[in-house]
Parts: C-alpha cells; sequence; structure tokens
C-alpha cells in the first residue's frame, strides 16, 4: 500500500484531518473496531452455546492450563518488545528496531507452535470441530474451541508475516514465499508439528534474513501500524483465554 | 515543496492503456461507474426473477417456455416446482439487497462523487477501493453461478435462515452447493463492503481540501459518511455468521442445528445448537443493512432538494445530518423486531419494540424537513427531482405501515403475509431504487458528459410512479386478507378469491418492469448520442458541478480548491459556489 494518502503537515492544501493523525493509521483502527465486532460474534456464538448446554464439559486440567499460561507469556511479551521496536523506530534506531521486530516474531511463532501443540494433543484425544470425548451431546465444545482459537491463531499467522513485511525490504518477499512454500510441502500431514511449522520455519527465515540484512530505513509510523494490529491480536486473546480455557476447568473443592 | 505537488506526487500518475484505464483501475471515478454498471445489470436480472416469480403466483398452470430452457429441473416443462419459486425468490432478494440496494447507492455515486464532494483527487486508499470493487465481482459471479449448478440456487430466501440453510441437500434442492455458493459469495461480498467502508471514512476525515469543514460537508457526504461507519460494523457480524454457517455445512459442526431435528423424515446428526443464534446473528446485521440501504437514499435525497427547491432545508444542515446519525446509531438495537414470533422471550420483544418505535422519531423528523422545506419554494420539475418527491412519497407510504408491524400485537397477525412485502419494498426497495435513480439522473452529466432526455425521464418516473403503488399497496391489502408471504402458488381455500387481486399484482409488476427498458434506452442512448452536458447543468452549489463534465483524471485539473460556504447557498434563481469567496445569499 505505497499510495497512501497525504501525510499531514505536509500538504497545506487539506483541512487537518479530525484526529490529527497518519491516514494509514485510522485505517488501521477502523480495520481493528470491524476485526473486534467479527471476534466479538464469535465470542457471543459461543456464549450462547454453552449457556444453551448444561451439561457443557470442563476438561481443562494442570497441562493444559499451564500451556495456556506460557503461551499468554509469549504473547505479553511480545507486546512489550513490539512498544520497544515502536520507540527504537521514533528514536532512528535502525538496528534496536530490527531487533526488537525479529523478537516480537519469534515470541509470536512460539505462541503458534504451543498452540499447534496443544491441537495435535486435543485432536490425538479425540476431539473435532463436531464431537469431543467429554460430553456426546454438546459437540459445540470442539466447534466453538476451533473457530475461535483457530481464527485467533490465524491473526497471530498473519501478524507475523504483516511484521516480517515490515522489518524486510520488499524485494526478498517472493524469496519468503517460495521458501514457505516448499516448508508446506515438506510436512506430511499426520506430522504432529504440521499445523506450526510453516509458521515456525517462516518464523526462522525471516529472522534469519533480518539478522543478515542490513537494517533498512523504518517509517516510524508503519511500525506504529503495525504494532496496532498486533496488540489487538494479543487483546483478544485476553478475552479467549479466561473464556475458553480457565472457565473449562474442573473446580474441586 | 508546493503542496499541490505533494498532492499529486503522493497519488498515482495517469494509467496507459485500456486494461489500467477501465479494467484494473485505481481511479475513483471509473471504480463508480463499475459498480453503478454492476448494479444496473444485478437490477435487470432480479427483476427479471421477480416477473418470473409474479407469472406464476397470477396463473398458476402457466408454463413459461423459456424457464424450462433455462432450468430443466426447476421448472420441467416451464411449469416451476415449489422449490424453484422459492429458489428464485432467495437470489432475487439476495441480488436486489445486497448487489443493488446496498452497492449502487453507497458504492457507485458515493465512489464517483465523495471525493469530488470534499476536494480530492481520489479516494485516501485507492488500491484498496479497486480491490473493494473486484471482490465485491467475485462476489456477485459466485452468486450468479448458483443458477447454473446442477441443483440449482438456494431456497431459504436472503436471510437465510438455520437450520433450513444449515443441514445440506436434505432441505430441498439447491441446499446442497447452491447454499454454499450463497455462502461463500455472501462472506465476500462482506469482505469488499468492508473495505469500502474504511476507504469512505478516512477520505471523509482526511482528504477535505481546505475549508471544507464538517458543517459544510454536502449532505450526501454527510449520509455516505454515517452509513460507512454503520457498514463497517454490521459487515464486521456477517462475515463470522456466514464463516459458521460454511462450517455447519462443510465442516460438520452444530452452531445453528438443534438436537433431534427432522427434516424430510431423516433424523439429523447434529445436537445442542440453536437456530435462534444464527437469528441474532443475522439480525445484528440485518437490520443495520435496512439502514445502509436508506441512508444514501437519504443523502442523496438531501442533496438534491435545495437545488431544485432553490434554497436550503429546514434547519439547515444540523437537522437533517443529527437525524441521519441517530437512524444509524438506533439501527443497532432494534435488531430483535424481525424476532417477536422466532420464539424469543415475549420479555425481550418489549425490549426491541421500544428503541424500533423511537427510531420512528429520527426517521419522521427527516420526512419532515424534506416536506416542509418544500412549502413555498420555486421549485423546478426536472427528472431527479420528480423521483426524490416519489421517494418521499414511498417512504412516507412505506413507514406508516411500518407503525403496524413495530407492535408485537399487531405484528402476530402480518409478519408472514405480503403486508410484510409490500411494506419492505416501499420503505427500503423502491424508496431507495428512486432515490438511485434521482441520483443517476442528476448525476448521468457529471459521470459521462451528456444530457438525459427529459421526456423519457418524465415518462419512466410517471410510469414508474404509479405502477410501484399498484403493486405493493395492493400487496398490504392481500396481506390484511391473509395472503401468505413465500407461497409458490395460491391455491388454499380462503386465497382462491384473491386470485383475481394477484393477478392485478402481476399485470402491474410486469408494465412496472417494462418501463424500466425505457430508463435502459434514454441512458444508453444518452450516453451516445446525448446533447454535450454543461459543467452546471441544475444550477448545484457542490464541488462535483465546479469542475469539467466528465471531470478530468485529477478531479479539479490541478487547481487548488477552497471552500468558503455550505453547500445550500441558494436564495430563489441566485446560488453561490462552494468554491466562491462571495458572501452568503441565504444567511446559512
Amino acid at each position: 500500500m505505497g499510495d497512501i494518502a497525504v501525510p499531514h503537515g505536509l500538504a497545506e492544501a487539506y483541512e487537518p484531518s479530525l484526529f490529527g493523525t497518519y491516514s494509514k493509521k485510522i485505517g488501521m483502527w477502523l480495520f481493528l473496531l470491524s476485526d473486534s465486532l467479527t471476534f466479538g460474534a464469535l465470542l457471543f456464538a459461543y456464549s450462547y452455546g454453552r449457556i444453551s448446554n448444561p451439561q457443557w464439559p470442563t476438561p481443562f486440567h494442570k497441562e493444559s492450563i499451564l500451556n495456556a499460561t506460557v503461551m499468554t507469556g509469549c504473547l505479553l511479551s511480545s507486546s512489550l518488545t513490539m512498544v520497544l521496536a515502536v520507540l527504537a523506530a521514533r528514536r532512528g534506531d535502525r538496528s534496536w528496531t530490527r531487533n526488537w521486530i525479529l523478537f516480537t516474531m519469534l515470541f509470536g511463532t512460539a505462541f503458534v507452535l504451543l498452540h499447534a501443540l496443544e491441537w495435535s494433543k486435543l485432536i490425538a484425544q479425540g476431539m473435532t470441530p463436531f464431537k469431543n470425548p467429554w460430553a456426546a451431546t454438546v459437540p459445540q465444545f470442539g466447534g466453538t474451541f476451533f473457530t475461535l482459537t483457530g481464527m485467533h491463531m490465524l491473526h497471530v499467522t498473519i501478524g507475523v508475516i504483516y511484521l516480517g513485511v515490515v522489518a524486510l525490504r520488499k524485494k526478498w518477499l517472493p524469496t519468503l514465499l517460495l521458501l514457505w512454500l516448499v516448508a508446506w510441502w515438506l510436512t506430511s500431514p499426520d506430522n504432529v508439528f504440521h499445523i506450526g511449522v510453516h509458521v515456525l520455519l517462516l518464523g526462522v527465515v525471516v529472522s534469519g534474513m533480518v539478522l543478515f540484512l542490513k537494517p533498512k530505513d523504518y517509517d516510524a509510523h508503519d511500525v506504529e501500524i503495525a504494532g496496532l494490529y498486533w496488540h489487538f491480536v494479543d487483546l483478544v486473546w485476553m478475552f479467549i483465554f479466561p473464556l475458553v480455557y480457565l472457565m473449562s476447568t474442573r473446580v474441586t473443592g | 515543496m508546493e503542496p499541490m505537488s505533494a498532492h499529486a506526487a503522493t497519488h498515482h500518475a495517469p494509467p496507459q492503456g485500456f486494461i489500467r484505464k477501465y479494467v484494473f483501475s485505481v481511479d475513483h471515478k471509473i471504480i463508480g461507474i463499475q459498480y453503478t454498471t454492476l448494479s444496473l445489470v444485478a437490477a435487470f436480472i432480479g427483476m427479471a426473477l421477480s416477473w418470473a416469480m409474479r407469472i406464476h403466483l397470477g396463473w398458476p398452470d402457466a408454463h413459461i417456455p423459456l424457464l424450462s430452457m433455462f432450468s430443466p429441473n426447476g421448472a420441467p416443462g416451464g411449469l416451476m416446482t415449489p422449490e424453484y419459486y422459492l429458489s428464485l425468490m432467495t437470489m432475487h432478494g439476495t441480488i436486489m439487497a445486497f448487489f443493488v440496494l446496498t452497492a449502487a447507492p453507497m458504492a457507485g455515486f458515493g465512489n464517483f462523487m465523495l471525493p469530488i464532494q470534499v476536494g480530492a483527487a481520489d479516494m485516501a486508499f485507492p488500491r484498496l477501493n479497486m480491490a473493494s470493487f473486484w471482490v465485491t465481482f467475485v462476489g456477485f459471479v459466485l452468486a450468479c453461478a448458483t443458477f447454473f449448478i446442477p441443483d440449482g440456487p438456494p431456497l431459504s430466501g436472503w436471510t437465510a435462515y438455520a437450520p433450513l440453510s444449515a443441514v445440506g441437500t436434505v432441505a430441498g434442492p439447491g441446499q446442497g452447493w447452491g447454499q454454499n455458493f450463497w455462502g461463500l459469495s455472501i462472506a465476500v461480498f462482506c469482505v469488499a463492503s468492508l473495505l469500502g467502508a474504511l476507504n469512505f471514512i478516512v477520505t471523509t476525515l482526511d482528504l477535505r481540501t481546505k475549508g471544507m469543514t464538517l458543517s459544510r460537508l454536502p449532505l450526501s457526504t454527510w449520509a455516505w459518511f454515517i452509513n460507512a461507519w454503520v457498514s463497517l460494523l454490521a459487515f464486521a457480524v456477517l462475515l463470522p455468521t456466514c464463516l459458521l454457517l460454511v462450517l455447519d455445512r462443510l465442516g460438520g459442526t452444530s452452531f445453528f442445528i438443534p438436537a433431534g431435528l427432522v427434516i424430510n423424515d431423516q433424523l439429523q446428526p447434529h445436537s445442542g445448537g440453536s437456530p435462534l443464534l444464527f437469528q441474532h446473528l443475522f439480525w445484528f446485521f440485518g437490520h443495520p443493512e435496512v439502514y445502509i440501504i436508506i441512508l444514501p437514499a437519504f443523502g442523496i435525497v438531501s442533496h438534491i432538494l435545495p437545488t431544485f427547491i432553490r434554497k436550503p432545508l429546514v434547519g439547515g444542515w444540523k437537522a437533517i445530518t443529527y437525524a441521519m446519525i441517530a437512524v444509524g446509531t438506533l439501527s443497532f438495537v432494534v435488531w430483535g423486531h424481525h424476532m417477536f414470533v422466532s420464539g424469543m422471550s415475549p420479555f425481550m420483544a418489549m425490549v426491541f419494540s421500544v428503541p424500533t418505535l423511537f427510531i420512528t422519531i429520527p426517521s419522521v423528523i427527516a420526512v419532515l424537513i424534506w416536506t416542509f422545506s418544500l412549502y413555498r419554494a420555486n421549485m423546478r420539475f426536472d427528472t431527479p427531482m420528480l423521483f426524490s418527491l416519489g421517494f418521499i412519497s414511498l417512504f412516507i407510504s412505506g413507514g406508516i405501515g411500518g407503525f403496524f408491524l413495530a407492535q408485537p400485537s399487531t405484528d402476530s397477525y402480518l409478519h408472514a403475509t405480503s403486508f410484510v412485502v409490500g411494506h419492505f419494498h416501499f420503505t427500503m426497495g423502491l424508496s431507495a431504487i428512486f432515490a438511485a435513480f434521482a441520483g443517476f439522473y442528476y448525476w448521468f452529466p457529471k459521470m459521462w458528459g451528456r444530457m438525459m432526455n427529459e421526456t423519457l425521464g418524465k415518462v419512466h418516473f410517471w410510469l414508474s410512479f404509479v405502477l410501484v403503488y399498484c403493486v405493493f399497496m395492493t400487496m398490504h391489502l392481500t396481506g390484511f386478507a391473509g395472503a401468505v408471504r413465500r407461497y409458490s402458488a395460491f391455491v388454499d381455500d380462503f386465497m382462491v378469491p384473491l386470485i383475481p387481486t394477484q393477478r392485478f399484482i402481476s399485470v402491474a409488476a410486469l408494465l412496472l418492469g417494462a418501463a424500466q427498458f425505457i430508463f435502459l434506452f434514454n441512458a444508453i442512448w444518452s450516453r451516445f448520442q446525448g446533447p454535450k452536458a454543461p459543467d452546471n447543468p441544475w444550477g448545484a452549489t457542490t464541488l462535483e458541478w465546479d469542475t469539467t463534465s466528465p471531470p478530468p483524471f485529477d478531479n479539479f485539473g490541478g487547481r487548488q480548491i477552497t471552500v468558503y460556504h455550505g453547500p445550500m447557498e441558494y436564495d430563489g434563481e441566485a446560488s453561490v459556489m462552494q468554491t466562491s469567496p462571495e458572501v452568503s445569499v441565504a444567511g446559512t
């Protein structure tokens, strides 16, 4: 999207923007507003299904909760590194902008990987979008779980790629996509890592390339806009974690 | 750097070559024309479907040979099956609601006019704009493709109520891949609308030229701006709804399908889901959707009226704008009134009926503004004005029917009758179409650089206006008499006496459709043979009339635009362009 509108402050020909900010940033805020309604609808569907099915199972125990807590930790840390990347970009520190974006991508990749491992464990236990081993009459348990967390995982994956695009020069993108496709083809579908491996490889490849490349001149606005998206994805997880995981733990007294 | 050259430099250069110029164009004017053309094609397809339905309702034994060529399964020997009738009804609603009424007044005219009206050279994100048109196009192709797959189009209505839409072919022909295509088509349309809405909002906020404060925006820009917010929030919910529906159909989930559901003597292998969930999610989008359809119509009419009555609207820009903001906001809290008889808690019915009655207040304010503004006005009856008046008339007539439907007690009797069909065709169907016609006749000189024929335009208006009342006012009456909605033929005892009335509606509907070919001829003929249009044929004051017809690539030929007035600077015959530094004539 190089065809960005005129940055304010440059053009005297315009009325000042209502929010006194960059057009692209307002665009991102608007996207996040509509995306929050999309997640809101999915969470509403989850709540509706849960309330109308009293036999809702609560199978998530110590191990799952521990795993999800580590995942939450990854995302929270990635928000911190994202903030540091934005600050570095603002003061024009190219190498630290690159490094902090890299750390953010690594935390994001770790999140997706842990999530993929958990998915494969649940699938091995017999949970699918249309059935679960804990309550046969409540197939929504699997359906809502996979829809909500899958939608969120998709957002994290897109976020990792997006950050890679921000951090990299454009000419490397075709190579990156090629490597990604090769990684996708080389993993067999029954492999435990299949779901997460392309994200992992992508992360490794991008990190390697970023480290070996001379840092480019970052536009602090672009880094900040990518940061807005990243923080939003983290925020969504802060709703999914308690609603889907913590509320599905059996509390024994 | 010179400000204007910074502007030109950051925007794209004029494209070379046919494909970049007319097909994958990033120019908002071309994209606006593309949207308008797509809507026109869609409107004629949708109208042809309604013809087939009306012929069948009037003459249930009639054979339509063309139909059997088109669909040998759906209409063997030309006599349509009840299922095929429902398919036609579904696709009529889908094509008209999404690809005509949502697309034409907002994306069509809005794309062309909004950047010019605020004094910008293009939309804020031109490539995103191109993407939103081509994504819409994919959605339209997917919707039309349902006619050519073996089972035919889906039959669960434009609302695609679950569980009928969620269970698959067991629910009837077309509920297999037809319904899948439908879900994908609408999901794709949602993405396109979201991109478009985002672009409209940023353009209005950020690209207003010097002096174009919010209080000086034309009312059509205000309407598109408000409407973009409503679209942004509403389509964001329809998207996951379509996703869950497609998952139920293809992924085997049970979001919308309850336990123990038996369809066509087959027990469905699902449990735990809720059809009410679908209705909540759908109508959270669906009710704002009817305002997404009507708000641009409000804007177009409020934009056109001051030009032809030669004075400002009563209440200035504030009253009508606040009314539109109120309508847009309230539209998000009334969705439950579509579900009064769906099994929702009666307490909730009461909760939703109160804001439903409230939303009539800003709507009535808008209507009163338009009608009071006509008082003692020196009116000119050009075709755009006639269609604007037609819009007001239809909107009032439809709105009166709304009082009956907003109350759960009377709605329980009327909800599934043709009263509802007549009501919503008046309020959101034909009134929005009339406003779109007003916009088309008004902006045609600007979009194509030629004038349309006035006489043909007036003939088109009077025929359409009279026949629309014949069709849809009569439907209100048959609804009181108990004619049930969605039935493919009225052969049950109590409905047999209504058959002559049904035939009257059918004949009027066929004539109404035929009258639209006058319009089509006028548009095509004038496009090539009409007299050359002057820059400002109507004596209007807004920026789109302050440039050549059609406008140059960067809209103002490199001119720096500065705005000094609001758009309603009229006093009798005198008017002041928004760019003119002269003192205001009407004191607004």
